[in-house]
């Protein structure tokens, strides 16, 4: 289509739902006839308003949706920290706040919600907050620096995730709800009890059918004045007493809205405009607003499939919930209150492990309409769908809550049964996924339904003959884990040893170097040694890293990437002499490619002569630590950052790991090592050091993420010696630490366990296996060139010494070498086809 | 006259390890197993186009011994040469026999393409 006939489409507002609208837009083609114009009011990208408390944790990259400001497609534009002012229908314009006129061909609107603040007196005083947006957390956090005690009001939902950020901040917490219990949409008396007992465990105080009359104070909060009861202290008031959609541009415009508010619209979510769209919290199918971001999602596909001619539509969605609320599981589902008639109610309740869950059953026993649980939703995942399914329940539906026998698990789901209800994702779908090696959106978004969105992959893997399990290969059924374990209790050195007792075989391209990199970081020994060099990948066999062509390249260790003159004359001397092709890697060091099997030794002699140590570019170890010039030059720099990378990689190179191991120090904010891409990153601040960990480059990279803040040298070498010893006895093989964390049960709060709060009391454990690793560290060059026999095997053939390969040839280009590419085995004496031997 | 060409004493190959030899102008990568067997197959990995196949790390599929290609690990039945990856591809192999603790190889067998 050329550029003239392009129409536009407009969407106000970038929350989850707006954000929504253009993956789905651009996902299906709608970008192929139309240009996007999104404008959002906030300062930043549409970000996990879900998951709004944990910034205080993980900040706001985290939370974001698109970390990089922008989407791919070219023809999205997205225009943030501005307000779109009005529109007008007949001219089909929208007015944004910065004075921008944008004529559009389809117009969505996806304000969402502003919370309802309660027009009591002194609503507005210094120190009230609401509790929406990450600038809202922000301006809660700086008031929280000065205060002791906070109040919120409403004990909804949204407002016990505000109470918990209070908590979260230190603050002596109050919930003040008007309703007679907790979470009064979700949840009925008893559990609302169970819930009440949980949250006042915490230390947070409970004030259930308590009326605000007014906030006290004169220019700041003060207190809270309750009806029937006395007065309450506090410096910090966060209203959280339920959201109202924001459609004042709707209003504006003429459109009709909907008797409670909201912008009315169709099943197609059109409103009264036929131009015109309404989406999410902002909008009122049928008269109702959901306050939820699944219906919002679902909202948005519909439109989305509107304008593309489909005939998708919105008749109403599954207003199911399940939280974690302060480490308490709340959920309720389908008919949670019993107003089907005849509905029966199963009741579990256990009060001294604070566990409520209760089953709303049809009359005749056969099907679930709907059920609480407090304290226990793990049965969620399995209960939810059947509801939404009609399956018919089993002989026994106790046993579905009961916390013993056979339990929810047992029970099948149906094909079509809704598994992750945020994107709409059945089993079916799932299924057919696993069967195409592709994935589903289940889990992604609040990731309640992750637990079981695995299962039934698992299952259907099993289903089909593929059996689910961890072990290494087929000569060893236990887990990297549990082998290393078994290496040692055992006290094993030799793998012959290890195989005999423990596996089937003569192991593989798997297990041996598995074990062998396990035996190096328990024994620390050479590489080489003890019979392990023929379990070693020929990088490790060679000390180098084979390339296309069967030569190796070379890398020596440049410490923080810091090196003087004289050894970069030594390296360029070095790669005259043996004809290598150079180039400057990402780690801050020189790679040294197409050295002949042969010339290591010799390559090497010269390097480890003039100080050089192996780089270790070869091995599942670490790497290089990167850094900045930090605070010695850079007129930005607040620490020395060089000089912490230096200290850093001489400290942790050559122990051997799962996966290559890569590092980084940046001596001010403004992060120019990229320590956050890396496995471990150290920022400096100020008053110290921040830690991340757990990123990685590379096909999926992941920022690394923050593990502690200000430490001093002391404390951080000492967490990151715990973090990667923990790695490196616990991690699966060939697994990163990202993956790693994500894997173990708690994921990122779990390392913090261990490394930061020494949960597990194994902090001097790794810490002493640390100082074994950096007592007993010696350059396995060096030893090789020491040691005759190990010298042996660097020869291109055993009753040729001194022939080279006749596979090897190169080419020149950009006046360096590069290999030349043989169509078959090349003979001595044959003709070779593209260049020369050297 | 001896059979084959002699290229090294058995011990200089480790157990579980493989060397590469020049026989006849061609590079042939001969194996040493921990039941005591030898092998020899060409050094040349068709999947890569390099000579290197007798840096592979030697090891079992249920009681087929292989080696695995050092560059992607495509794996090699040392007795037929046969990759156990794909049906199609096949290394061609070569007699050899130890006598006297001397390593000696034959010409390619006759199997071979």
């Amino acid at each position: 289509m050329s550029p003239h006939l392009r129409k536009t489409l407009v969407v106000a507002g970038h929350g989850m739902v707006g954000h929504r609208f253009v993956q789905a837009a651009v996902e299906r083609g709608l970008t192929e006839t139309y240009d996007l114009v999104v404008v959002g009011d906030e300062p930043r990208a549409a970000y996990d308003r879900v998951a709004l408390t944990s910034f205080f944790e993980v900040g706001a990259d985290e939370l974001s949706f698109l970390p990089t400001g922008r989407y791919d497609d070219p023809r999205v534009r997205l225009v943030t920290g501005t307000e779109v002012e009005g529109f007008d229908p007949e001219t089909q314009t929208v007015l944004l706040s910065g004075g921008e006129v944008i004529p559009y061909d389809e117009l969505v609107l996806a304000t969402g919600a502003a919370p309802f603040v309660p027009p009591i007196p002194g609503h507005d005083l210094d120190g009230c907050f609401v509790y929406r947006t990450i600038e809202d957390l922000e301006a809660i956090r700086e008031a929280a620096r000065t205060a002791t005690v906070g109040a919120v009001i409403g004990g909804g939902l949204l407002g016990l995730e505000a109470a918990n950020a209070l908590a979260q901040l230190g603050l002596q917490t109050h919930v003040v709800e008007m309703a007679p219990r907790l979470m009064a949409v979700q949840v009925d008396d008893a559990g609302g009890a169970t819930l009440t007992r949980h949250i006042e465990q915490l230390g947070l105080t409970v004030h259930t059918g308590a009326a605000t009359e007014r906030v006290l104070g004169e220019e700041r909060v003060t207190g809270l004045a309750l009806k029937d009861t006395g007065p309450i202290d506090a410096e910090i008031v966060v209203f959280s007493a339920g959201i109202r959609p924001r459609d004042k541009l709707a209003r504006g415009a003429g459109l009709e809205l909907a008797e409670r508010g909201g912008v009315l619209v169709d099943e197609r979510c059109r409103t009264s405009d036929e131009h015109v769209w309404a989406i999410g919290e902002c909008a009122a199918p049928g008269g109702r607003m959901y306050g939820l971001v699944a219906p919002g999602y679902a909202m948005a596909e519909v439109v989305v499939d509107a304008l593309l001619g489909g005939p998708g539509s919105f008749t109403g969605a599954d207003m199911s919930t399940k939280l974690k609320l302060m480490g308490v599981d709340v959920a309720s589902f389908g008919d949670a209150f019993a107003v089907t008639e005849g509905a029966l109610e199963l009741v579990f309740s256990d009060a001294v492990a604070g566990v409520y869950k209760k089953l709303v059953v049809s009359g005749d026993g056969r099907q679930l309409l709907g059920g609480i649980l407090v304290g226990d939703a793990s049965a969620y995942g399995v209960l939810r769908p059947m509801v939404a399914s009609g399956i018919e329940l089993p002989d026994n539906p106790e046993e579905l809550i009961l916390p013993t026998g056979r339990g929810a698990a047992g029970v099948g789901l149906p094909d079509e049964a809704q598994v992750c209800s945020c994107n709409d994702v059945t089993k079916a779908q799932i299924v057919a996924a696993a069967a195409a090696g592709t994935t589903t959106r289940a889990g992604s978004t609040c990731g309640s339904c992750k637990a079981q969105t695995k299962k039934i992959i698992e299952d259907y893997f099993v289903s089909q003959g593929k059996v689910v399990d961890t072990s290494l290969c087929e000569h060893f059924a236990l887990t990297r884990q549990e082998l290393f374990d078994v290496v040692a209790v055992h006290g094993y050195t030799r793998f012959d040893d290890i195989v005999e007792a423990h596996g089937t075989g003569r192991g593989c391209d798997v297990c041996k170097p598995a074990i062998a990199s396990i035996l190096a970081t328990q024994l620390n020994g050479h590489v080489l040694e003890g019979g392990t060099r023929t379990l070693q990948d020929t990088n490790d066999a060679y000390l180098a890293n084979i390339q296309r062509n069967g030569t190796y390249s070379v890398v020596p260790r440049i410490a923080g990437g810091e090196i003087t003159p004289e050894g970069l004359i030594v390296i360029g001397e070095v790669a005259k002499e043996f004809d290598l092709y150079t180039k400057i890697t990402g780690g801050q060091r020189i790679d040294l490619l197409g050295a002949r099997m042969e010339q290591l030794p010799a390559i090497w002699r010269r390097l480890v002569d003039a100080g050089f140590e192996s780089g270790h570019a070869y091995g599942k170890s670490l790497r290089t630590v990167k850094s900045c010039v930090g605070s010695t030059w850079c007129r930005y720099g607040v620490q020395d950052s060089t000089a912490l990378a230096i200290e850093l990689e001489h400290r942790y190179r050559g122990l051997r790991s799962p996966h290559k191991i890569k590092a980084g120090v940046s001596g001010c904010a403004r992060e120019c090592a990229e320590a956050r891409s890396k496995d471990f990153g150290v920022i400096a601040t100020e008053k110290g050091w921040n830690l991340y960990v757990a990123g990685n480059g590379g096909s999926s990279p992941v920022h690394a993420r923050l593990l502690a803040s200000d430490l001093d040298r002391e404390t951080l070498i000492r967490y990151i010696d715990r973090f990667l010893m923990y790695y490196v006895r616990t991690a699966d093989r060939l697994q990163r630490t990202a993956p790693w964390v994500e894997s173990l049960a708690g994921g990122l709060d779990r390392v913090r366990e261990v490394v930061v709060d020494d949960a597990l009391g194994l902090g001097s454990e790794l810490e002493a296996a640390m100082a074994k690793h950096v007592d007993t560290y010696f350059d396995e060059w060096k030893a090789t060139l020491d040691d005759p026999e190990k010298l042996v095997r660097f020869v291109s053939f055993v009753n040729a010494p001194d022939t080279p390969d006749p596979n090897i040839s190169f080419t020149t280009e950009r006046g360096q070498v590069q290999p030349a590419e043989s169509d078959g085995p090349v003979s001595l004496g044959s003709t070779i086809p593209v260049g020369a031997p050297r | 006259m001896t059979w084959g060409v002699p290229v090294c004493r058995l011990d200089q190959i480790e157990v579980e390890g493989g060397v590469a030899a020049l026989v006849d102008g061609a590079a042939v990568a001969i194996f040493r197993t921990h039941d005591g067997n030898v092998y020899a197959m060409s050094n040349y990995d068709p999947w890569s186009k390099a000579s290197v196949l007798a840096r592979g790390i030697l090891g079992t599929r249920g009681d087929i011994p292989f080696v695995a290609s050092p560059m992607h690990k495509q794996a090699f039945d040392l007795r037929t040469g046969q990759c156990l990856d794909d049906a199609a591809v096949r290394v061609p192999t070569y007699d050899v026999r130890v006598t006297d603790g001397m390593v000696h190889v034959g010409g390619p067998r006759q199997e071979n393409p």
